[in-house]
């Protein structure tokens, strides 16, 4: 009896031990509890003491393991007991069932089924099954993936690294006794396991045929300020196009003017929700397309207020180049530039999300009759800072137009004062001259999800962009972080279906064989035989932009990672680092502030899906937000745990 | 916290009894109780009978027990603590030894007793036993999709419901999908304040939110409770206050606790007093560096030279298991006073109190500008995390 000791807690111990007690003995209550009641419990013990405590982490962290294992294991137990106790009433002692129960390996059935049978036989069964239980205890938790444990680290991108991860994140954080980690289903891949990757070798050959006769496509997102007239300009360009109805335009034009609202008229083609138009503001990213002399854009249109970043950032990381709209008119560009306003912060957030080729938009400049003074002096103010913001001179344009008059747009401009002193592109010239991005095409796939949302017959459809690889219909997909698999129904792009598409793309896909539930915003859909990294830990190098009060370790941040956002914070400053030459001025600095660079190491508050920038730019990209602003971006440099 | 039986010897050991009336006295008791105390409560206990024929019946009795404190347990939910022990006087249901685990719960008396009665223990018996009156203050902080209901205290903000569902994005076509998801969203958002919001007790309903997340959702559940005739919202309409945050996570109240119009409204809670002194700290560490310090050495070093005018001190350190680390940090407490200076114990439960605790759990304003220590220092005391 004493054998199982190890497995069940204490409790049980010390019943044994008044068992021959003559006056019958006293059994305390145990409680059990569910997952979501754990999550409100502050159990002395669970509570990580910072830094300060003299323990060794790596023994401390083992400790927890176990800890939690037989904490999973005893809440199991008591779920057992008290299911056959349902159904046996108080005839048989508790002793007896915890026996048939671990005997059984938390059969139910097959318990109850011993214990109503009651003969010695089963009793023997008993024993050998329990036997084989001693051995479980530390694997069994972790599902399907046990098999893989025993193996030895290899490199960092096998699948048993990740599966070894899995295995600490299961048990180790206080994550596993929340709610959420009900979602971290353990899967079974153990046929998937031992086929490793390999690139489709015809994936360049196939991309070439299906392409190669079709427009480049280019994915823009357009940036600025608040009330820089982004919608009102992309609405405008879309129009002259031929892109929108004239029927639609003339009903926008009415409805607009009811609500007095006329001036935004344009910007109605992109604002769609009753919220956005009532309000003359973006708020979440609009989206359509059109097409230049060379290329297919697609054009995201991002809310320009502060409150809506977050929304932005997610635009901006499906973007390859971006257009940034400035207000022209007096003041309206001091407030947008000079004065904390988003213009700075957006070019500095596209930038450090991966996009190095940017137009500038001087718009509005009709409220300053087309003055060229005021032109270059924008023009140079800009240059100045986009240049500190990484951009190079080569990569940025400049245009001047205006989107409520649509002035330089998509035909030359006829407004005599700015032909007097500009011949050069229109806008859609600008757009056209584009350099089509590098498209990491045979790399496995990596696909960040934005949206979730349910298609035609209720299926799951999720959309997003495709990073890396390409993505085929009738592929198996695993979900990351919650490592569900999912087989791949159907691809469409902008509602014409695909057979395959392939990295830089932003197709809807459906899925089958996964649950609404069980994937969110900000998941990375990946290859099987080689999957994403998941981890709640890394290591990364910042630069940070402008803060309010200095970052010191512990400090609270949200991190955007692609379409996630989730809360955490700064666990260490390793060091602090030359801003140009990268050298380390010093070790283990006692905080940060503005303008400098570093190497830290940051804590999510719960495992996320995320790669080295070395291995995949595309998901090695990191921003750091506080209070609304963004204080710094980082490239992933170490993934931890 | 009614204290009602009190004896400390002149070593400071003793014992004393309690009532918890409030919410908060039972985080006070967490905090007031360590392992190797010993604590003696009222108790229902299972017990075994069996006769010589080895069948057997149960039966619960109400007892008193006394244990020696090995764990404890904070439950926020079910406002309870469970301290879990060895039993320490046998009665005719209990062995000597045997576990027990004791459910300490509002209104019913217990009795601990200590080896030794600190200064930092005694002030918290003070604290809990002096009513103040104390602003009971709800909160929803959220942004599409995500929602947390708090109640904040004095002494802590306990989040009561987190609500985490995906909302699809606007979409050519599917504008209804969305409309439809944020409706349903508001309506787990207003049954969640239903349930954990009394509104007898509670004076002031924060909703925050970025952007107009906060003004739609208020909108919504007017018009709902006019719609289903809600009496409960509709006559507490005047509690509900919106304030803008900057994102809807949990560590975001901090800013909505700093707001002026919450501050009106809230007064001096313990919280507020918190947020301001961490953030004055930042400022010190921005302006002057070397007057504000952080971490274990750095404090005792400035501590050593009696250069600490305000310290901030997070409760879970005197939670420590090892008694002698807890001994520790009531001496600086103490020296740090006896020169004059002022301790702020912060309430590891708040936004604020958890932002200390991840900063080492310590910190400074200094009197006077100090020297770092040393690199090499420093980073000894990192290795032996
Ligand atoms: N005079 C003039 N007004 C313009 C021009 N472009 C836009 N506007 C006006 O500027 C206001 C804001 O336009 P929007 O297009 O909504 O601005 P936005 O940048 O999309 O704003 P957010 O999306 O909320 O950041 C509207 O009233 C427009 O009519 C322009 O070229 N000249
Ligand atoms: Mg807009």
């Amino acid at each position: 009896m004493s054998r199982h000791r190890n497995i069940r807690s204490m409790d049980f111990e010390e019943e044994c031990d008044a068992f021959d007690d003559v006056y019958g003995h006293s059994v305390e209550d145990d409680y059990s509890m569910s997952p979501s009641q754990a999550a409100f419990m502050y159990n002395r013990n669970n509570i990580q003491i910072g830094s300060y405590l003299n323990s060794q982490k790596d023994i401390e962290e083992e400790d927890e393991e176990i800890e939690s294992n037989e904490e999973l294991k005893k809440a199991k137990l008591e779920s057992c007991v008290e299911q056959i106790r349902g159904t046996l009433g108080t005839t048989m002692t508790r002793q007896q069932i915890v026996d048939a129960v671990v005997g059984f390996d938390y059969n139910v059935e097959r318990a109850l089924n011993s214990l109503l049978n009651e003969n010695p036989k089963t009793q023997e069964s008993n024993r050998s099954s329990k036997v084989q239980t001693e051995d479980l205890p530390s694997s069994k938790v972790v599902g399907g993936s046990s098999g893989a444990q025993g193996k030895t680290r290899t490199v960092t991108k096998g699948f048993d690294v990740v599966v070894q991860k899995d295995v600490s994140r299961l048990s180790s954080t206080p994550d596993s006794q929340s709610p959420a980690s009900g979602r971290g289903t353990p899967v079974n891949v153990d046929e998937e396991l031992n086929k490793k990757w390999e690139p489709k070798i015809d994936v360049l050959a196939q991309y070439k045929k299906d392409r190669s006769d079709s427009k480049q496509h280019l994915y823009m997102i357009v940036i600025g300020h608040v009330d820089a007239g982004k919608s009102t300009l992309m609405g405008h360009l879309l129009c002259s196009l031929g892109q929108v109805h004239q029927k639609v335009m003339h009903k926008y034009e009415q409805e607009s003017r009811k609500l007095g609202k006329q001036s935004f008229m344009y910007a109605w083609v992109l604002d769609e929700t009753g919220e956005e138009r009532n309000r003359g503001i973006t708020m979440d990213v609009g989206r359509s397309q059109f097409e230049t002399q060379n290329k297919l854009v697609t054009l995201l249109d991002a809310p320009g207020h502060k409150d809506f970043i977050p929304n932005m950032i997610s635009g901006a990381g499906q973007a390859d180049v971006a257009l940034l709209v400035v207000d022209a008119t007096r003041g309206e560009f001091e407030t947008g530039f000079d004065f904390g306003g988003q213009t700075r912060e957006h070019a500095l957030l596209v930038r450090s999300l991966g996009v190095s080729q940017l137009a500038v938009a001087i718009n509005k400049l009709d409220t300053v009759s087309w003055s060229k003074e005021r032109f270059d002096d924008i023009k140079d103010k800009l240059k100045v800072f986009l240049k500190q913001a990484g951009f190079r001179e080569a990569d940025v344009t400049f245009v001047p137009c205006s989107g409520l008059s649509g002035q330089n747009l998509v035909k030359k401009s006829t407004e005599n004062e700015l032909i007097s002193w500009y011949n050069g592109s229109t806008l859609l010239e600008v757009i056209d001259n584009f350099r089509p991005p590098e498209r990491p095409i045979s790399k496995p796939l990596r696909f960040s999800i934005n949206d979730i949302f349910k298609g035609v017959g209720s299926r799951l459809c999720v959309s997003g962009r495709v990073e890396t690889g390409c993505l085929s219909a009738g592929d198996r997909v695993l979900l990351c972080p919650s490592r569900e698999i999912a087989t791949v129904k159907s691809i469409t792009l902008e509602d014409v279906p695909y057979p395959v598409v392939y990295a830089g793309d932003q197709p809807t896909v459906t899925l089958s064989g996964v649950e609404m539930e069980n994937v969110s915003v900000g998941y990375i859909m990946c290859d099987i035989q080689s999957p994403v990294q998941v981890a709640s830990k890394f290591q990364c190098r910042i630069v940070v932009f402008n803060v309010k009060v200095p970052i010191t370790k512990g400090y609270p941040i949200v991190l955007h990672h692609q379409s996630l956002m989730e809360p955490a914070s700064f666990s260490k400053l390793i060091s602090q680092l030359n801003k140009s030459t990268g050298e380390v001025v010093k070790k283990r600095p006692r905080f940060l502030s503005n303008n400098t660079s570093a190497m830290v190491e940051i804590q999510v508050s719960r495992p996320i899906a995320l790669e080295m920038y070395s291995e995949y730019k595309e998901l090695g990209r990191v921003t750091l937000r506080v209070g609304g602003l963004t204080i710094a971006a980082g490239l992933i440099t170490k993934i931890i745990l | 916290m009614k204290l009602v039986h009190k004896y400390v010897d002149r070593d400071g050991k003793g014992d004393m009894s309690f009532i918890p009336e409030e919410m908060d006295d039972i985080w006070h008791a967490y905090n007031l109780i360590t392992e190797g105390d010993v604590v003696r409560a009222s108790t229902v206990r299972k017990v075994n009978l069996e006769s010589s024929t080895g069948s057997g019946t149960t039966f619960r009795t109400r007892t008193t027990l006394t244990v020696s404190v090995e764990s404890i347990d904070y439950d926020a939910q079910g406002c309870k603590l469970r301290v879990k022990g060895r039993n320490m006087e046998e009665n005719e249901y209990v062995k000597m030894g045997c576990y027990h685990t004791l459910d300490l719960v509002l209104n019913r008396k217990f009795t601990l007793m200590k080896m030794h009665w600190d200064s930092v223990a005694l002030e918290r018996v003070e604290i809990a036993c002096n009513p103040t009156q104390s602003a009971d203050v709800a909160a929803v902080i959220m942004q599409e999709g995500l929602a947390f209901v708090c109640l904040i205290t004095s002494n802590m903000t306990l989040m009561r419901t987190k609500i985490d569902v995906s909302i699809p994005r606007k979409r050519k076509g599917f504008v209804q999908q969305y409309e439809k998801g944020i409706s349903k969203f508001y309506d787990t958002i207003i049954q969640a304040i239903l349930r954990h919001v009394n509104f007898d007790v509670v004076k002031c309903v924060l909703v925050a939110s970025p952007g107009f997340v906060k003004d739609q959702f208020h909108e919504y559940m007017i018009q709902q409770a006019i719609k289903t005739d809600n009496k409960v919202i509709l006559d507490n309409k005047a509690k509900f206050m919106l304030i803008h945050s900057t994102t809807g996570f949990k560590h975001s109240l901090q800013d909505v606790l700093q707001d002026p119009a919450v501050v009106n409204k809230i007064a001096d809670t313990k919280a507020a007093g918190e947020v301001k002194a961490l953030e004055q700290f930042y400022t010190t560490l921005q302006c002057e560096p070397a007057k504000a310090f952080y971490g274990k050495k750095h404090i005792e070093a400035a501590n050593e030279s009696q250069a600490i005018e305000t310290l901030l001190i997070s409760d879970s350190l005197f939670r420590s298991q090892d008694v002698n680390l807890r001994k520790e940090y009531v001496k600086i407490v103490d020296s740090v006073r006896e020169s004059g200076g002022d301790v702020k114990i912060f309430s590891s439960l708040h936004p604020s109190g958890e932002r200390l605790e991840q900063l080492t759990g310590l910190a400074a304003i200094l009197r006077f500008p100090m020297p770092e220590l040393d690199e090499d220092d420093e980073e000894d005391s990192e290795t032996e995390e």
